[in-house]
C-alpha cells in the first residue's frame, strides 16, 4: 500500500509517470547558496532518487536568474520535452515571476513551475553544512512532488477603477494626489485634520536651503484644493475599506464641520467674534492660541473653518452663538451632523505621516517641568513669522531673547529605552534650529550629538556652514537637564549635563534655552489603520512596504500604497519622491485598464456539494452564494481572493482550490519527508 | 539509492533530531522566514515549510499527514490576530487549531507536537526564534513513532462506509 492511501483526504491515483517529465534546477546563487549546501550533491541526488518520481532532467547553475539561467530551462522544455519545471533557489516572492516567465517563453504553462527556496529558508539561516543539504534535497523533493499535482492556469484579469484615494493630506499625499490628478484621473484626498498641508506647514524653514516652508508649500496645498480631478474630503476619515485592488469601496466620514461650505467664504467674521480662546495643541504646538471656531493657519486648504464641540459655549451651556450672529452669509450650522459617503476607487496611496515623540517621556531632560526646555515643534512655531510671537525667538515668558541655546539631538531616537531607529532628519533639523537661532538673536549655540549624520544632496555643506558659523558642537548624550546649580554664574540657568566624549570630559553648560530635537513615531493609531486597510506594520510600527529595496511604495496587499513617513521617517524630498513614485506605479495600472491577478481561486463541484452550507459564513469577501432552488453553493471567481478557507472547511470536499490544492499539499508534505523515496526503496526491495 | 534516502535524523548516533513541518501564510509568516534568511538569522536546520496563502487553508488534514508521514512537530503560523490579510481568517485557523489539539490528544499525541506562532511580514526575529524553542521542545518529547502500518489495520467497512474525501474533516467545523 503506498503512502497517499493511508490517510483519508489525499490524492487520487496520479498521471502516469512516464506523462511527467520533471526539470529541476539547482542554483548556487554565487555562493549565497552553494556557500552552505553541496549543490551539486543534491542535484545528483535528484537525478537518482528522484527518477521516479518523474525528473528527467537535474541541472545546476551558478546563477539561475541569469539569461544564461533561464535559457536552460528554455531549452529544456524545448528539446528534452520537460513538461514540469522545479527550480530550487531563493524566495517565491523574489524570482516566481522570472522563472515562470521564462517557462511560457518555451511555450509551456508558466504555472506548471515551482519556485522552492533553498536561501532564504536553508542555506542563509542554517550553519551545518551536511543538515543544509539534506534539508535543500527534503525542500526540492517536496516541491518535485507538488510540481506533479500543478495544473495548467489562466490569470485572472480585473478592471482597474480610474479614480484614487490619497489619505493624508501632508506633502506625501498632496504630492501623490497632484500627480494623479495632473496626470487626468480623479482623486479623493482625505485628510483628518480641518486642512492639508500636514506638518510641513508647522515649520519656520526648510533644510538645508532654507526655504520658507509655507512659501514652496502653500503654492501645492491650493493647486490641490482648486484641482478640478480632486475631491478635497478635509476633517474626513476613512471608516471602511471594502474590495480588491482595482475596486475598492470606502466609507468615509464626513465631521461635521458646523459650517456650510457652499456658502462660507471664509471671510474670517466667525473667529474674530468667537469669544474662546484655546490653546491650540496641534497647529501651535501648544504655544500658541486659537478660538472655539478656527482655521487652523491662515493659509489653510480649504478656508472654512470649524467648530470644535469640545470648547465651544454653545455646545458646553448652550448660549452664545456670536458666530452664527455675525456670520454674513449665515454659515453657521449648529444641527449639522456628519455625513458619510462610499466612493469607489482602484488604487489607495496611504500618506498619513508621524507624530513627533513625547519628550515628557524622558524626565531627565525636563520638558514639561523646567520651562525654558522647548520640543523642536515649539520651536518651528517660535521662529516662524505667522507664530505666536510673530518670529521672536523667546523664552517662555514671552519677552526676554535667550543669549545661551543648546540643542540636543536624539531625544526619543537611537535610545534603546525608546526608539531603536534613526529618525533621520532631527541632525539636519538641529542644525537648521541653531542656524535659526543664531541669525534671529545672535547667541551662543550649542548642538549635543551622537553621531552627526548628513548624508544627502547640499546636506554635509550646511554642516560645513553651521561649523564657519561658529556653532559650537559638543559629542555626546545628555545626561541631564537640570536647575540645580553647583555655583553662581549657573544660577538661573539651566545646566546641561553631559559627557564631551571628544574631549574625554564631564561637563556641565549654562544655558538659557534648550531645544530638545523629538524623533519621529508612527501615528498613535497606525495599527489600527494599517488593519483598516488590510496591509501590516513593523516592529516598530511603521507600514512595511512590499520590498524594502525594490518596492518601497506597493505594499503585500494589491492596490494599496504607502507614501511618506507611514512607511518610515524620511525627510521633505523623500516623501515627495515617494509620493509621486506611489502615483506612477497607480497610473501605470489605470492606463493599463486591467491588471493580471494570480489565477489562486477556490471553485465548487457541485456534484459533490452537499448543500450544507458549512463554507456559507466563512468568506469575508461574499464570494460564496447559495443557490437556493439547487441547494448547492457556488462561488463567485471574480470576489473569491483565494484564502481558502472554505477549501479547508468543506466537509465533503466538494471545494478545491486552484494553485493550492489538497493533492498539491499533501504530497508537498510527502515528499519533504521524504516519503516518496523511502516508498520508492520499498517497492524495489519487496516486489509486489 | 536506500543510504542516501535516509531522512537527516537518522545520522548522528545517539541524539535524536526531530523533523517539523512548518504551514506558514504567504502574506506574514513566509514572508518573516525569507527576512530571518534575508538577515541571516540563525534557526534548526529541522523544519521545512510549506507555503498556504492564509491559516485559513490549513485544513487539519494536512497536520493529521504530516504527522501520519513521519513529522515529529509541526508548526502552523499566520498573521497576528486582526492582522489578517483575508480580514479574518486567521481566527479561523485558531479555532481549527483549537479542536485540532484536542483531536491530536485522542489521538495519543502530544500537544506539544502542535504548535501555533503569529508572526507577522516584519517579524523574522520572532519567526526564527519560535521555531528555536519549538525544535528543543519536540525534541525533549522524543520521535513521534506513528505506527507505520497502522491505517492498514482499519477494518474494510470502516473505510468504505465513510467519505473517503471528508474523513479527515473535523465534524466541530460545522460550528464555522
Amino acid at each position: 500500500m503506498s503512502a497517499e492511501e493511508k490517510v483519508p483526504g489525499t490524492p487520487a491515483p496520479e498521471t502516469p509517470a512516464d506523462d511527467l517529465r520533471v526539470g529541476v534546477y539547482v542554483c548556487h546563487c554565487g555562493s549565497n547558496i552553494a556557500g552552505m549546501v553541496d549543490v551539486e550533491g543534491v542535484r545528483d541526488w535528484a537525478a537518482v532518487n528522484l527518477k521516479d518520481r518523474g525528473v528527467t532532467v537535474a541541472q545546476d547553475y551558478k546563477f539561475m536568474c541569469s539569461s544564461l539561467g533561464q535559457e536552460l530551462i528554455e531549452k529544456d522544455i524545448k528539446e528534452r520535452g520537460i513538461n514540469r519545471v522545479v527550480v530550487a533557489a531563493c524566495s517565491p516572492h523574489l524570482h516566481e515571476k522570472t522563472f515562470r516567465t521564462a517557462c511560457a517563453n518555451a511555450g509551456l504553462n508558466p504555472y506548471l513551475c515551482e519556485l522552492v527556496s533553498v536561501r532564504e529558508q536553508d542555506s542563509w539561516v542554517h550553519t551545518d553544512r551536511a543538515a543544509a543539504t539534506e534539508k535543500a534535497k527534503a525542500i526540492l523533493s517536496g516541491g518535485v512532488e507538488r510540481v506533479r499535482h500543478h495544473e495548467e492556469l489562466e490569470p485572472m484579469r480585473v478592471p482597474i477603477h480610474p479614480a484614487s484615494l490619497v489619505v493624508g493630506g501632508g506633502i506625501g499625499g498632496i504630492s501623490a494626489a497632484l500627480e494623479l490628478a495632473n496626470a487626468g484621473y480623479p482623486v479623493y484626498l482625505v485628510e483628518r485634520t480641518p486642512s492639508i498641508g500636514g506638518h510641513m506647514a508647522q515649520f519656520d524653514k526648510t533644510y538645508p536651503t532654507l526655504d520658507c516652508s509655507a512659501c514652496i508649500l502653500t503654492p501645492r496645498m491650493v493647486e490641490a484644493g482648486t484641482h478640478p480631478n480632486i475631491t478635497l474630503l478635509t476633517y474626513s476619515e476613512v471608516e471602511a475599506v471594502k474590495g480588491y485592488v482595482g475596486n475598492f469601496t470606502v466609507t468615509i466620514r464626513r465631521k461635521a464641520r458646523q459650517v456650510d461650505e457652499e456658502t462660507c467664504t471664509g471671510c474670517g467674521v466667525c473667529w474674530e467674534k468667537c469669544p474662546v480662546n484655546v490653546i491650540d495643541t496641534e497647529f501651535e504646538a501648544g504655544i500658541g492660541y486659537r478660538k472655539a471656531v478656527y482655521v487652523p493657519f491662515a493659509q489653510a486648504v480649504p478656508k472654512y473653518p470649524v467648530i470644535d464641540k469640545e470648547t465651544c459655549t454653545y455646545y458646553l451651556k448652550g448660549t452664545c452663538r456670536a458666530c452664527e450672529k455675525f456670520c454674513p452669509p449665515q454659515s453657521i450650522r449648529f444641527d449639522q451632523e456628519d455625513e458619510i459617503l462610499n466612493v469607489e476607487v482602484g488604487n489607495i496611496v496611504i500618506a498619513t505621516g508621524y507624530q513627533l515623540f513625547d519628550s515628557r517621556r524622558i524626565p531627565q531632560y525636563g520638558y514639561g517641568r523646567l520651562p525654558n526646555v522647548f520640543t523642536s515643534m515649539e520651536f518651528e512655531r517660535l521662529s516662524n513669522a505667522a507664530g505666536p510671537t510673530g518670529g521672536h525667538i523667546v523664552l517662555r515668558d514671552g519677552v526676554t531673547e535667550p543669549k545661551t541655546v543648546g540643542i540636543v539631538h536624539c531625544v526619543g531616537s537611537r535610545d534603546r529605552n525608546y526608539n531603536a531607529y534613526c529618525s533621520s532628519i532631527c541632525c539636519m533639523q538641529s542644525l537648521k534650529v541653531a542656524h535659526l537661532v543664531k541669525e534671529h538673536t545672535g547667541a551662543t549655540v550649542y548642538n549635543f550629538y551622537i553621531d552627526m549624520r548628513t548624508p544627502s544632496k547640499g546636506y554635509d555643506e550646511f554642516y560645513q556652514r553651521l561649523m564657519e558659523e561658529g556653532t559650537i558642537f559638543i559629542r555626546g548624550k545628555v545626561a541631564e537637564i537640570t536647575q540645580a546649580a553647583h555655583s553662581p554664574e549657573e544660577e538661573g540657568k539651566l545646566i546641561v549635563q553631559v559627557e564631551d566624549t571628544l574631549a574625554g570630559a564631564q561637563v556641565r553648560i549654562p544655558l538659557d534655552m534648550v531645544v530638545l530635537s523629538a524623533g519621529l513615531e508612527p501615528q498613535a493609531d497606525a495599527k489600527e489603520v494599517a488593519q483598516l486597510f488590510g496591509i501590516s506594520c513593523g516592529f516598530e510600527g511603521w507600514m512595511l512596504e512590499r520590498h524594502p529595496k525594490l518596492d518601497p511604495v506597493a505594499t503585500m496587499t494589491d492596490g494599496i500604497f504607502v507614501a511618506g513617513c507611514v512607511q518610515g521617517p524620511k525627510d521633505i524630498p523623500a516623501t515627495v519622491a515617494q509620493g509621486a513614485a506611489a502615483s506612477a506605479r497607480i497610473l501605470g495600472r489605470i492606463q493599463q485598464g486591467e491588471m493580471e491577478l494570480e489565477p489562486i481561486r477556490a471553485s465548487v463541484d457541485e456534484e459533490k456539494c452537499s448543500g450544507c452550507r458549512i463554507c456559507n459564513n466563512l468568506c469575508p469577501f461574499s464570494a460564496i452564494i447559495f443557490h437556493e432552488d439547487r441547494m448547492v453553493t457556488e462561488i463567485n471567481p471574480a470576489l473569491c481572493q483565494g484564502c481558502g478557507t472554505c477549501v479547508a472547511a468543506c466537509p465533503a470536499g466538494a471545494i478545491s482550490g486552484t494553485g493550492f490544492s489538497n493533492e498539491q499539499i499533501l504530497s508537498q508534505i510527502e515528499g519533504l519527508l521524504l516519503r516518496n523515496i523511502v516508498n520508492a526503496a520499498e517497492r524495489e526491495a519487496v516486489p509486489a | 539509492m536506500s543510504a542516501t534516502a535516509q531522512a537527516p535524523e537518522a545520522k548522528p548516533e545517539g541524539t535524536f533530531e526531530p523533523t517539523i513541518i512548518g504551514f506558514t501564510c504567504n502574506w506574514c509568516s513566509y514572508r518573516a522566514a525569507d527576512m530571518a534568511g534575508t538577515a541571516r538569522m540563525k534557526y534548526p536546520p529541522n523544519i521545512r515549510l510549506i507555503r498556504l496563502m492564509c491559516s485559513g487553508r490549513l485544513d487539519p488534514t494536512f497536520v493529521i499527514k504530516a504527522f501520519a508521514s513521519g513529522a515529529d512537530g509541526v508548526m502552523v503560523s499566520g498573521c497576528h490576530p486582526g492582522d489578517c490579510h483575508y480580514v479574518d481568517q486567521n481566527y479561523k485557523a485558531l479555532r481549527r487549531y483549537h479542536l485540532l489539539v484536542r483531536t491530536l490528544e485522542q489521538f495519543g499525541i502530544e500537544r506539544e507536537r502542535l504548535n501555533l506562532t503569529w508572526a507577522s511580514a516584519g517579524e523574522g526575529a520572532i519567526f526564527a526564534n519560535a521555531i528555536g524553542t519549538f525544535t528543543e521542545q519536540v525534541r525533549a518529547l522524543g520521535p513521534l513513532n506513528w505506527p507505520e502500518d497502522g491505517p492498514d489495520e482499519i477494518p474494510e467497512e470502516t473505510h468504505a462506509g465513510s467519505d473517503p474525501a471528508g474523513a479527515g474533516k473535523l465534524a466541530a467545523e460545522v460550528t464555522a
